[in-house]
């Protein structure tokens, strides 16, 4: 099986800091692979170079054999590599509906001259664009509540919106950023099934979390940071006996590891 | 229902402005008044522009740069080049989106007040760039620009030669008008199509727009070139109107009021400007009477208008169509 998408010897230095240092894994094709780590581990400094949204200091992101790091994130997008965001970015003062609709512009096969005239294709595509956000709205349980205005959503719907966006735009591969973070015990159960079912779809998901037990439930495999740099990597079951990974999180609740 | 009474409201601004109005100052006899909403005409078609920057989330208070940078390009190629006027109107758009596309490359990185600074800085660039080289003729301006010639396609006159014409006011009333409403159809269509979404999600979050692949630095571009393209078009009909252009005729002033215009209407309002336009230069005109009171009425006034109706005048939906719409 050849890797989806590659981390080479990515590091990244803010002034002095080193924030991230020789990171290197692989994501293989339908899985879901975690990135964890305690606070100020640089998971999302890693997060941010894999979608572009920040520079490499030095090493590569690799899509299908081909760099997609230091470029613009609409070009990583365009790709397939498409991250969501925690939960206050989305567009606010539209509906669900219309952020669902607009995020598939990324399928459009319409420039903006032909929007603007608004050409044969463009209808076809706005047609079709409808649909499919009212079927991913179906999917993701937010069609009762299309019509809303985003800003005014529960942070658990606003959460299910934005993976909605995310998969508006027909990734390869899914970023998600903290899907669980300051959710209670049944949302998270919730959401967690909510991503194994993008998963289903075909997407492949890289996650970046704190949620242990979430975690521990979800993913085909885990990575874990510590201090910028990968000190494990392997299924569930390798983490939660990996020594290292113990040693990391001392201090934390025991069963915050699932131990 | 939604669609006639859009359509009756369009027919009746159509009769008000090609029938009514002309109709009114003849009876009246009041020919000042074309001259007036000649200028509201114009201002709104500029303030259309300065409405689509901030459409795409942009605080812009520079187009009075491109007004005098169109009127200039239309006032040197008239008087220097031969150039006829009506081919001038499209080329001082042009070059002013093309000077937009220059100077928007690096300064459309900025945001919020950032932004604003730096094109408030570009009105009084443009007018000491005016005063500087030679083509411009420095502070003395270009003067006695003649009046628009005949326009003819294929030896078909379309539009007459003005100097020969009767009332020159009228059909200066009538071309920007005309012009106007191509304007504000043209901005209508582009908020309701694809590309009025697109901008709109530029507006609300960048990050998240550059997420679901819309290229934000191009569409940025193209906004603020068409923004400028307008100011450019104003800038060149009203140079033909004056018959004279001076570093001073459009300033800083000028730039702000075409941001009072985009607020006073609405922002999320197409129409908005034109309204603000409207209210703004007759509200001022009106205020004449208080004499040396008139600018802190105005002023008075206008912060009262930014606490009460935020969202503009259009907000209040005073017509039923506005209804209907939400």
């Amino acid at each position: 099986m050849s890797a989806l998408l590659e981390v080479k010897s990515v590091t990244k230095k803010f002034g002095g800091l080193t924030a991230n240092k020789d990171i290197s894994f692989a994501v293989q094709e339908k899985e879901i692979l975690s990135v964890i780590g305690p606070n100020g581990a640089g998971k999302s400094t890693l997060f941010k170079m894999i979608s572009s949204f920040l520079r490499t200091t030095s090493g590569e992101v690799l899509f299908k054999g081909e760099r997609i790091s230091n470029l613009a994130p609409h070009i990583v997008a365009r790709r397939g590599v498409v991250r969501t965001f925690q939960e206050t970015t989305i567009f606010k003062s539209m509906t669900v509906r219309e952020n669902v609709v607009i995020a598939h512009h990324l399928r459009s096969k319409t420039n903006l001259l032909g929007f603007y005239m608004g050409s044969r294709r463009a209808h076809i595509d706005e047609t079709e664009f409808r649909r499919s956000a009212d079927e991913i709205l179906e999917f993701l349980n937010l069609s009762e509540i299309s019509g809303e205005l985003a800003s005014t959503l529960p942070q658990g719907h606003l959460r299910a919106l934005g993976i909605a966006i995310g998969l508006a735009t027909d990734p390869k591969i899914l970023l998600l950023d903290e899907p669980f973070a300051g959710m209670n015990h049944d949302e998270t159960m919730r959401t967690v099934e909510l991503v194994s079912g993008v998963r289903d779809r075909g997407v492949t998901v890289l996650l970046v979390e704190h949620d242990m037990p979430a975690v521990m439930k979800i993913s085909d495999r885990i990575v874990v940071l510590n201090f910028g740099e990968k000190i494990a990597e392997g299924t569930p079951q390798q983490i939660q006996q990996n020594e290292q990974v113990i040693e990391a999180y001392l201090g934390s609740e025991d069963d915050s590891i699932g131990l | 229902m939604l669609l006639t009474s859009r359509f009756l409201a369009v027919v009746i601004f159509f009769i008000g402005v090609f029938v009514l109005v002309p109709w009114l100052i003849e009876v009246s006899g009041r020919w000042d008044f074309y001259y007036t909403l000649t200028s509201v005409a114009l201002l709104s078609i500029a303030s259309a522009g300065v409405w689509l920057t901030f459409y795409i989330g942009r605080i812009n208070i520079g187009q009075g740069a491109y007004a005098l940078a169109g009127g200039y390009l239309s006032a040197v190629l008239v008087t220097q080049y031969e150039v006829s006027f009506w081919l001038t109107i499209p080329l001082a758009g042009l070059f002013c989106a093309v000077l937009s596309v220059l100077i928007g490359l690096p300064i459309l990185r900025l945001k919020g007040v950032y932004f604003a600074m730096i094109t408030l800085v570009l009105t009084e660039v443009a007018k000491l760039t005016a005063l500087a080289l030679p083509i411009t003729n420095g502070a003395k301006g270009i003067v006695s620009i003649p009046l628009p010639g005949e326009l003819s396609v294929f030896g078909m006159t379309i539009i007459p030669d003005f100097s020969t014409l009767e009332n020159v006011k009228l059909a200066f009333y009538y071309l920007a008008v005309t012009l106007m409403v191509i304007c504000f159809a043209g901005m209508y269509r582009l908020v309701n199509s694809r590309m009025g979404h697109l901008c709109r999600s530029l507006q609300q979050n960048e990050e998240l727009a550059s997420s679901i692949g819309v290229n934000i630095t191009t569409l940025r571009i193209t906004a603020y070139a068409i923004s400028s393209f307008l100011g450019g078009v104003g800038g060149s009909i009203f140079v033909a109107i004056s018959q004279s252009i001076y570093p001073t005729s459009f300033q800083v002033a000028d730039s702000i009021n075409f941001m009072l215009n985009v607020f006073v209407g609405g922002l999320g309002y197409v129409f908005g400007p034109m309204l603000g336009t409207v209210v703004i230069y007759f509200g001022w005109d009106l205020l004449f009477q208080t004499g040396k009171f008139q600018l802190l009425i105005y002023s008075s006034i206008l912060i009262l208008l930014m606490l009460t109706v935020p969202n503009g005048l259009l907000s209040l939906r005073l017509f039923k169509w506005n209804k209907e719409k939400k």
